[in-house]
């Protein structure tokens, strides 16, 4: 039980790092950022390339900047060339496809067997004890976090959040919105990046698959944390995204364990989870004009 | 200070919604002139106003504003000294952040070379509170609510104030007051004009009252079919009536002004 819960804990952390992501791409600068499935593989593939070279830090930082230029080839599409937005990130993440099998020197899946990781470094200093693998995801989630809140507060932090909410006023204030949106979708795949480096270190194996529908699952994990939270301030969406994405994988742990739902179910389960969740607002306005509707003809009798 | 030369603007060309919107237009303003631009529905009021401010690019003559040629400059790059409101007054602010990041956007404009990863300080805070409080609306004690939660005339007021606080060199205004309730629209009126005298700003300003075109600013600009008809100033205009101006309108232009939201307003004033 203990060991449910504990893994539970350390895959929230990692992949609260993809919400974050999304957070940052959906909710704040308005735009559905579909490189993330890419991204997620380039930054596993890139982090168990150079792990197995034997710079398992250096394997972070590299996954960081390969996640960042995936950011910069899609919002160069959209703020450059005109592709609409949905569109290219999914141009951009048919082309990952390729770069990821490439990353991996041109095999499916790659594994690391003796090599140092994050984790067994940690572990070797004996800092955490049995809870160094927790340690290691939660920090890096919760610097991120921090670091997060406090750059939307600078001034290119406000730009952007602007840049989402009133593209117009932003232009009339003189920042440029084409470079914002760059910046933020630098800044959001290079997070999802991270996510698939310290996740595939953690697994010891990265798979060209093990992005699939991972923005789906943010994006539910998100939307989770928010029914919590609420989204009034930017901090609360950032808590929102952990407690989310740690929720959701206690789901998840639970299903595995209990098996209520086949397994195989799960991303069916999800996606329609996601869907009715984002579709909330339109189906209780709907729900309110009906009632409304039938109130009128019981009353006026037409 | 802005010389317009010869401006010309095709909206759709070769389709069957081409329109021509500003035609050979050519103006110089002085500094400190503030005209009123009157005109017919689809005269090219609008499309002046985006010709000078960047929203596109026109299709030939230049746009000189204090000497510089902006004429192929994009929009954000105008917009550290050029400072627009538009009619509507959700345009001009972002809904979701508090009054004050609205406020601290807008000053990006002076912070020209500071580091673009400092956040708001309490001085800029100080300052900020100071300026709203000159709106009168008391909205210096929510500094820290969405703007989304203020009324449309609080809305057009901040947008009045992020527009003007760093002192824009040209200050453009398109129907900033119409979609405001009239005595909302009076304070925001008399706001611009105290801003606007206290800066020495130059002013472009459509409207769709006669009376604000004639006893606003210096000068009134009438438009129609894309060209100024008439520019009066100086003593002409100190005598000039509504009737006047609609008599000087058919007289330039050939035709009966056909906006009927400023002949419903001119009505009133006769």
């Amino acid at each position: 039980m203990l060991y449910v819960v504990q893994t539970a804990l350390e895959l929230g952390f990692m992949y609260a790092l993809v919400a974050l992501a999304l957070f940052l791409s959906y909710r704040i600068l308005d735009i559905a950022d579909l490189t993330t499935d890419g991204t997620f593989v380039l930054g596993a593939a890139v982090s168990v390339t150079v792990t197995t070279a034997g710079h398992p830090v250096l394997a972070i930082f590299a996954a960081l900047a390969a996640g960042a230029c995936a950011g910069f080839v899609t919002a160069f599409l959209q703020t450059r060339l005109g592709v609409p937005s949905i569109l290219a990130g999914i141009v951009t993440n048919t082309g990952l496809y390729t770069v990821n099998l490439m990353a991996m020197g041109w095999s499916s899946n790659a594994s690391l067997l003796r090599q140092d990781t994050l984790f067994s470094l940690l572990k070797d200093t004996g800092i955490g004890g049995d809870w160094y693998e927790i340690l290691l995801a939660g920090g890096i989630t919760l610097l991120i976090c921090v670091l997060l809140v406090a750059f939307l507060k600078t001034r290119i932090g406000l730009s952007i959040r602007a840049t989402g909410d009133n593209k117009e006023m932003v232009r009339a204030s003189s920042v440029n919105p084409a470079l914002m949106i760059t910046i933020g979708l630098c800044m959001a795949n290079a997070m999802t990046a991270l996510s698939g480096a310290v996740v595939a270190q953690y697994q010891k194996s990265a798979d060209i698959n093990s992005g699939t529908g991972i923005v789906v699952i943010g994006l539910a994990c998100l939307i989770i944390g928010e029914t919590l939270t609420g989204r009034k301030s930017v901090a609360r969406g950032v808590v929102a995204a952990v407690i989310g994405s740690i929720i959701y994988r206690f789901i998840y742990a639970i299903i595995l364990t209990t098996k209520i739902v086949p397994i195989d179910c799960l991303k069916l389960v999800v996606a329609v989870i996601v869907g009715l969740a984002i579709a909330m607002p339109t189906l209780k306005e709907g729900a309110a004009f009906q009632r409304r509707k039938m109130a009128a003809s019981r009353k006026g009798g037409r | 200070m802005l010389r317009l030369e010869n401006i010309k603007k095709t909206f759709n060309p070769g389709t069957v919604n081409e329109k021509c919107a500003v035609n050979g237009l050519s103006l110089h303003l002085k500094p400190g002139d503030f005209a009123t631009i009157v005109g017919s529905n689809g005269a090219g009021k609008s499309t002046l106003l985006g010709a000078v401010a960047g929203s596109f690019y026109v299709d030939e003559g230049s746009i000189i504003l204090d000497g510089k040629d902006i004429t192929f400059m994009p929009e954000h790059r105008r917009s550290k000294v050029i400072g627009r409101l538009f009619q509507d007054p959700l345009k001009g602010t972002a809904p979701h952040m508090t009054i004050e990041e609205n406020l601290a956007l807008a000053y990006l404009r002076s912070s020209e070379g500071k580091a673009p990863f400092s956040r708001i300080s309490r001085k800029d805070k100080e300052f900020f509170r100071e300026q709203l409080s000159l709106l009168g609306m008391g909205l210096e004690d929510r500094m820290k609510q969405p703007v989304g939660l203020l009324s449309g005339g609080q809305r057009q007021a901040l947008t009045l104030l992020m527009a003007t606080m760093v002192p824009p060199q040209l200050l453009m205004l398109d129907e900033h007051t119409a979609a405001l309730d009239p005595g909302t629209a009076e304070k925001v009126l008399e706001l611009t004009q105290d801003i606007v005298e206290r800066n020495h700003t130059t002013c472009l300003m459509v409207t769709h009252n006669m009376h604000q075109a004639l006893t606003m600013g210096n000068r009134t600009l009438m438009m129609d079919d894309g060209r100024i008809v008439l520019d009066i100033q100086g003593e002409e205009r100190k005598n000039m009536t509504v009737a006047g101006l609609l008599e000087k309108f058919r007289a330039g232009a050939g035709k009966d002004l056909d906006n009927d939201r400023i002949l419903l307003s001119a009505e009133k004033e006769m």
